[in-house]
């Protein structure tokens, strides 16, 4: 198991996860969401591709009400 | 005495931003409303095309279903303007950009707000401006809330920003325009357009800015925290609308006393 920093908070997902699994994992499929990873955006097209590390420091973003 | 300009009147009098044109000179936000439907009836009352939405986490482990603010304001209608609001530094406002430019498909025109103080939500100036510079260097289009300094705004759009957003008063406040003078100035030099943003508490204030020579008007509290927001929502409208209508007029000039009545002073019975 690999243990990542997902929004802030520990969370462990499995060895040779990618970035689609996450996100597929939080239910979140097919929802507007954006992804960095260590401070780097991973653009969509290659959350398939791209696999998590031990002590990645993810962030999965959406757009709420603001002002 | 000039013939009436029928062209004034019937003009096409648009908002253009980095290129792009807009009917709405009112900017409006979306957040403190009760839910995504008020926030739309309210947005559709403004008549605003250009809307500023938050990025923020997503709520791990929370219902999935949760509905989205994206699936009650469709890019397809309206321009979402993805702002900062909530960062205290210029590398958190980059990475918050570019959050919502993966987010939104690549969208480079943005709203960057960089605040100083969590009581009086002030912005820092000095990390706005560097934040700008960044942003500006990757390709965004840059429309940025500062103080009303004109100095500062001077800065902002020598290093690229697309409009200047001046504060009116405090976000949050309702307090109006606490300093025309320094708007005028703003205004009278900046060759992109300077909306005020913030302070904004009715319409009469709206229409003060309008009147002022602002492009536009950006505000959220004044019409979510209304006891009827769609109802301040087209108050709003018309407020923008009538102070660009005069501003675009002319005002007559103002006199202490003008001993110039309005109707004639011959013909008078006694």
């Amino acid at each position: 198991m690999l243990s990542i920093v997902l929004n802030g908070s520990c969370c462990r997902c499995a060895d040779q996860a990618t970035v689609a699994d996450l996100i597929r994992e939080l239910a979140l499929e097919g929802e507007r969401v954006a992804v960095e990873r260590n401070g780097e955006i991973v653009p969509r097209s290659r959350h398939g591709e791209t696999r998590l590390a031990d002590g990645d420091r993810i962030e999965v973003v959406r757009a709420v009400g603001g002002g | 005495m000039n013939a009436p300009n029928e062209n004034l009147v019937t003009h096409d009098d648009l908002l253009v931003i980095s290129g792009r044109a807009y009917r709405s000179r009112l900017l409006v936000g979306t957040g403190k409303y009760k839910d995504f439907a008020a926030t739309r009836a309210a947005i559709d009352a403004s008549g605003a095309e250009i809307v500023t939405v938050a990025i923020r986490r997503t709520n791990i482990g929370q219902n999935p279903n949760e509905p989205s603010l994206l699936d009650h304001l469709p890019a397809s209608h309206f321009t979402l303007l993805p702002n900062t609001a909530g960062c205290y530094s210029a590398d958190d406002a980059v990475r918050t950009l570019r959050l919502a430019r993966e987010l939104l498909d690549g969208q480079t025109l943005v709203k960057l707000e960089v605040l100083g103080d969590p009581q009086t939500l002030f912005p820092n100036v000095r990390e706005t401006i560097h934040a700008a510079e960044t942003l500006v260097k990757d390709g965004f289009e840059v429309m940025v809330y500062t103080s009303d300094d004109p100095i500062i705004a001077r800065e902002l759009e020598a290093v690229g920003c697309v409009a200047i957003m001046p504060l009116a008063s405090l976000i949050g406040s309702g307090m109006g325009i606490l300093n025309p003078w320094n708007l005028r100035l703003i205004i009278e030099q900046a060759k992109v357009p300077v909306l005020v943003d913030a302070g904004v508490g009715t319409a009469s204030d709206a229409a003060v800015a309008m009147e002022l020579g602002c492009a536009g008007v950006l505000m959220n509290t004044a019409i979510a925290l209304a006891e009827h927001p769609v109802l301040m929502a087209g108050a709003m409208k018309k407020a923008v609308e009538a102070g660009r209508e005069a501003y675009r007029a002319g005002r007559m000039p103002r006199k202490l006393y003008a001993a110039a009545p309005s109707s004639p002073t011959s013909g008078l019975i006694a």
